[in-house]
């Protein structure tokens, strides 16, 4: 199970290099920013900001919030796993959607800590190659507008979203949040509309279910 | 700020984000609000992404090729295709349409 989350994480390093490229960053940097930041939905925010003429600082801004669910998942696996030493250091990088994944997703301490170890190694690597194949052939095909590299961008952040909208709950904050980007745009400076709608996100998982908590029991009679 | 600055910055501080859930006791952390932060913060970047991208020309709203892509990429996620394909029709739609254009 690991391994096939390895191969197929790793094919998406392509669709990110290209686009990272298209955004205007150099090989070198797109490959910086898989090597060492190393979670892809904060690596698509961070190019995303810049493509859309955002500043560097506001693309900063958007990776840094989008790895904040990586804090939850490394409690996990601090409980899951217990590493020790430099193996902590080494765990924390790979702690990543798919190698939290893979662990959660089996019930011995021993097939754990091997489907964590496997998905975040392979993923790593596999990431790491990949990208710089689709840097390389974002920088080869020139003017990533013609091929519609643009389009890629946003079919590559629809899929990202689309597992997490199973439910109502998350359409209804992710309409939300769209339509204050939409209306932020034209009045904040680029990379700020996307800062704005993290701020709504933080608001909506701190205070709306209390609130539908609430609102069930007013109905009630 | 440069962009050689943000990408060193970032990836020390999401290297500390993930480290933290290792350092700090698991209380802080396992109170379900933070982890519905956490999705919910997740969920309306996701969101606010799609939109810039698809719409956004500067500091300007635009309807242009990008929004065939998102329609092929919502065809294509509800059909439960893989993502590199969602990812490539995506470019597909939107190379075709300012082709055509």
């Amino acid at each position: 199970m690991g391994l096939s989350i390895a191969v197929a994480t790793g094919l998406y390093g392509v669709s990110f290099g290209a686009l990272a490229v298209a955004a205007g960053l150099t090989v070198g940097q797109a490959m910086a920013l898989s090597l060492l930041m190393f979670t892809g939905g904060s690596q698509f925010a961070f190019i995303g900001v810049i493509a859309g003429g955002g500043a560097p600082s506001a693309a900063l801004g958007a990776a840094a919030l989008l790895g904040v669910r990586n804090a939850v998942y490394g409690m996990q696996m601090n409980h899951m796993l217990q590493p020790h030493g430099w193996r902590k250091g080494l765990a924390a990088q790979v702690t990543i959607d798919e190698s939290t994944a893979t662990a959660a997703g089996q019930s011995a301490p021993d097939e754990q800590r091997r489907g964590f170890w496997v998905a975040g190694l392979g993923v790593f690597v596999l990431w790491n190659l990949f990208t710089f194949v689709g840097a390389w052939l974002g920088d080869a095909l020139g003017d990533p507008r013609r091929w519609g590299l643009d389009g890629a961008a946003v079919a590559a952040f629809l899929g990202l979203l689309w597992p997490r909208l199973r439910q109502r709950e998350p359409v209804a904050l992710a309409v939300l949040s769209g339509v204050v980007t939409a209306l932020a745009l034209p009045q904040l400076p680029p990379g700020l509309p996307i800062l704005v709608a993290a701020v709504v996100g933080a608001a909506w998982g701190w205070w709306v279910p209390d609130r539908a908590a609430a609102s069930a029991e007013r109905t009630a009679p | 700020m440069s962009v050689w600055l943000a990408i060193l910055l970032g990836a020390v501080v999401t290297y500390l984000t993930k480290l933290s859930g290792y350092a700090v006791p698991a209380r802080w952390l396992s109170n379900p609000r933070m982890t519905r932060v956490a999705g919910a913060i997740t969920v309306a970047l996701l969101s606010a992404l799609i939109v810039m991208n698809t719409f956004a020309a500067g500091t300007a709203l635009v309807l242009d090729a990008r929004l065939a892509a998102l329609a092929v990429a919502v065809l294509a996620l509800w059909a439960r295709w893989p993502f590199l394909l969602v990812v490539m029709l995506g470019a597909a739609a939107a190379g075709v349409v300012r082709w055509w254009g």
